[in-house]
């Protein structure tokens, strides 16, 4: 066997004091050959993403390699000086990450960006440079290479921003590309598209590829080997038919079954008790650039009519821009549609003012996608909760036993009451959040996306949770998610949206058993890792 | 607020200006101490050199003591500085809040009236106001606190703008918070950083005004103020230099110490820099 492309020995990388642990990276070794895909897997903070910024020299100031050695072409990057560094980088080693559109300067044509990284490192001339661009735009598979060279990143999409960021990468024939997260952002029908792309880039031009993913769908799809990271230590590693088919560390077999979507799909009752009734829902948002621009017309939602009966819990499936969102903001009055009703518990939320508003918000109450963003970061955790109750008249003591009570179910205990919420990781958040909307004792429970921002095992405890308190409390739930996985664990009935309109409506088991509409099963088949864990459940059956 | 204090100190600026400003400051409360007669009195020998009979910064063209004109002075300049900047932050704060929290018409009404401020250039209207009102210390801040608003206010309605959209304020009003109670305890607090420094440089621009109303004749005629004494001793400058130079170094100090205290202010409460 040939030595491989990039060889990572006993890397060791020290975090500043202050941090949760001393060693981002504790001791990892790995080895990247030509022409294979690894994929490095771990949940947040696992330090996947430090060891490949350490390949390329790019750790952040306060953190730096202790110990251990990267070997790529014969010699130790992290003993080389810093201008044979920058010759490597974009060269011989590129990068993609996970922001597609912080990843691009806004300011220049994308065509003139992937120019100048073969400008910097190359010997050729402008109209070299501009003929190997356009190749590189087609090659990614860019419709009309031609105009779109000269476009700026705001005019693209976010796959099609991916697909410069690859032809970036790609426009030095690399030997090795490193890929952080490259789909995360994406909407998954985009995703499958880059996946796709950056398989058979990597085939055709016999590439060794480090992918770093926390999805394990992601993994069964493209990966040769996989390495298994927790907490900066290796856990698992070897080929990925071995690992994923035969885990051995309980940590990967806990990986594997938190993924959402295996679990049988709810029957769903057949009642008839609405709760929460859309009519003929309408909105367009309209933006001006200027005053004589002409105004850009975006439709969030185009005639949506679905119910919510009681007890139930409604799914709401779509990419990004097809108004999901949207439309949980219209059902609150945090946006005001342009025309239709909306009916809740048989009165007309639109009609609604002042009190009669207050009061309707207490019973419908909403999580939202972001735990980070939905905590006001300068109040304490119990401060933000108790807010809600003592706003209906609760007093003091009551509201501080209520959250309390909140806290405690939700899994935090009430030491929490005194904390900030910086105090606290991503997925606590979300529990706060849930408590901080329960603790006002709603009968609907809007969740936006709530467990989208979270690693899969936080999201399968958080989704437990959910319903859990769903099944005790009586809820009604709307559960708005771009991930079709997260709806099959949780939904009753499943609405699927695009563009502002729904394209199919069916209970749960129907939609997945057989999708009607030609979108709902594009979307299916993008699923990640959906024939691995089809396999996977087949064999589970058999055992 | 430890941290706050650290991180403050941390910075040369942020000493520096505090140190500066705490002597003005301490030279304002201890005035009447040092020189318990008015500094209007004449004292002295008109034209004494800084030093000469018994006046150590020398006394002007009527024989009044420079060195308590000073003192005395730098209780007006504080005054007004910091009286009127409470102004212009009320009116600023207040109009930015409602025009970015309610958005549409009212914004843009709010937004129209506070460029048609912005429009005139802020001197002359506080002249035009202190002319109209006659001068007394009450006008003087009211005028100056009316001028110079305007910046405040857009920079409030920015921020309101940018906070109102987080997650975290939309949850207090799924909460049943009222309008006002989401305003001044989650919005304000997150957006109050910036408008705290903008105020403190506020406080500087709002005592060169009244220094250069002051010049022009436009004071308070109760009140001895550095840029009164600077009016003054500006005819005879090449005779008595001491008359117009010592109060600009007053006035140049102090809008120093304030500048730097308000750039230190910026980097603490930017948590960009501060933590870096």
């Amino acid at each position: 066997m040939t030595d491989p492309l990039l060889s990572i020995e006993k890397l060791v990388v020290g975090l500043p004091a202050g941090a949760d642990r001393s060693h981002a990276v504790d001791g990892i070794s790995l080895d990247v050959n030509a022409n294979e895909i690894v994929c490095l897997v771990g949940e947040s903070g696992s330090g996947k993403s430090m060891t490949a910024h350490a390949v390329l020299g790019l750790l952040p100031k306060q953190v730096t390699a202790l110990g251990g050695e990267i070997r790529f072409g014969g010699r130790n990057l992290l003993g080389i000086p810093p201008h044979e560094m920058r010759a490597l980088r974009g060269n011989q080693i590129a990068m993609i990450f996970q922001e597609p559109l912080t990843a691009l300067n806004p300011l220049a044509r994308v065509g003139k960006q992937v120019g100048e990284s073969i400008r910097i490192h190359g010997r050729m001339s402008d109209a070299q440079v501009d003929a190997r661009v356009l190749e590189l735009f087609g090659q990614v598979g860019l419709p009309d290479p031609a105009s779109l060279v000269s476009a700026y990143p705001f005019q693209l999409s976010g796959g099609q921003r991916q697909r410069v960021m690859i032809a970036m990468a790609l426009a030095n024939d690399p030997k090795l590309l490193i890929a952080d997260e490259p789909t995360t952002a994406l909407d998954v029908t985009t995703q499958r598209q880059i996946l796709d792309l950056i398989r058979n880039l990597q085939k055709t031009r016999e590439m060794g590829v480090l992918f770093i993913t926390h999805d394990i769908g992601v993994v069964a799809d493209i990966a040769g080997r996989v390495v298994v990271l927790r907490h900066g230590k290796v856990v698992e590693q070897g080929l990925a038919s071995a690992v994923l088919d035969n885990p051995e560390n309980h940590y990967t077999r806990d990986l594997l079954d938190a993924v959402p979507g295996r679990g049988s799909v709810l029957a769903g009752s057949a009642k008839d008790a609405p709760l929460l009734e859309i009519r003929n829902l309408q909105k367009v948002f309209v933006t001006r650039q200027s005053f004589f621009a002409r105004p850009r017309r975006v439709v969030a939602a185009d005639g949506i009519d679905l119910t919510l009966n009681r007890g139930d819990t409604l799914a709401v499936v779509g990419e990004s821009g097809s108004g999901k969102s949207s439309l949980a903001r219209m059902v609150l009055r945090l946006i005001e549609p342009d025309a239709g009703d909306i009916t809740f518990d048989g009165a007309s939320v639109r009609a609604m003012k002042g009190e009669a508003l207050r009061q309707f918000r207490r019973k419908a109450q909403i999580v939202f996608q972001d735990p980070y963003a939905s905590l006001d970061p300068r109040l304490k955790i119990g401060e933000s909760i108790i807010r809600g109750p003592m706003a209906f008249g609760a007093s003091s003591a009551d509201a501080v036993a209520t959250a309390t009570r909140w806290l405690e179910k939700v899994g935090l205990g009430a030491n929490a009451l005194d904390r900030f919420p910086h105090e606290f990781s991503g997925g606590q958040r979300q529990r706060i959040c849930i408590a901080r909307a329960l603790s006002l004792d709603p009968v609907c429970l809007i969740a936006d996306e709530a467990v989208s921002a979270l690693d899969v095992s936080v999201q399968a405890q958080v989704l437990k949770l959910l319903s859990d308190l769903k099944a005790e409390m009586g809820l009604s739930m709307l559960f708005i998610t771009h991930d079709l996985r997260v709806a099959r664990e949780i939904a009753d009935r499943i609405v699927v949206m695009q563009n502002g309109r729904i394209v199919e409506q069916a209970q749960a088991c129907d939609l997945f058993e057989a999708p009607r509409a030609e979108y709902t099963r594009r979307l299916l088949d993008a699923v990640p890792g959906r024939d691995f864990f089809r396999r996977r459940a087949l064999a589970g059956a058999t055992v | 607020m430890q941290g706050f204090m650290r991180t403050f100190l941390s910075r040369p600026a942020g000493g520096v200006g505090l140190v500066l400003l705490a002597l003005v400051c301490l030279l304002a409360i201890v005035a009447p101490l040092l020189y318990p007669v008015s500094p209007w009195e004449m004292v002295g020998i008109p034209f004494s050199r800084p030093g000469e009979n018994g006046m150590l910064l020398g006394s002007d063209t009527l024989g009044r003591d420079i060195a308590a004109g000073i003192v005395h002075g730098a209780r007006v300049s504080i005054l007004i500085g910091f009286a009127s900047t409470a102004t212009a932050l009320g009116i600023g704060v207040l109009l930015g809040c409602i025009a970015g929290y309610a958005g549409g018409a009212v914004d843009a009404a709010i937004v129209r009236f506070t460029e048609i401020f912005q429009t005139i250039p802020s001197f002359v209207l506080a002249i035009l106001f202190v002319a109209i009102l006659t001068p007394s210390i009450t006008t003087i801040i009211l005028a100056i606190g009316l001028v110079s608003w305007p910046p405040l206010s857009r920079l409030t309605r920015a921020q309101v703008k940018t906070v109102s959209q987080r997650e975290f304020v939309q949850a207090a009003r799924c909460q049943g918070q009222s309008t006002i109670s989401v305003v001044l305890r989650h919005v304000l607090p997150n957006a109050v950083s910036p408008i705290i420094v903008a105020g403190s440089l506020t406080v500087a621009a709002a005592i060169l005004i009244e220094a250069a109303l002051s010049f022009m004749g436009l004071g308070d005629p109760n009140f001895m103020s550095w840029g009164y004494m600077i009016g003054a001793g500006r005819t005879v400058i090449r005779q008595a230099w001491w008359m117009s130079v010592f109060p600009g170094i007053a006035i140049l100090l102090t809008v120093v110490a304030i500048n730097l205290v308000g750039e230190a202010l910026n980097d603490t409460l930017n948590p960009r820099i501060s933590r870096a």
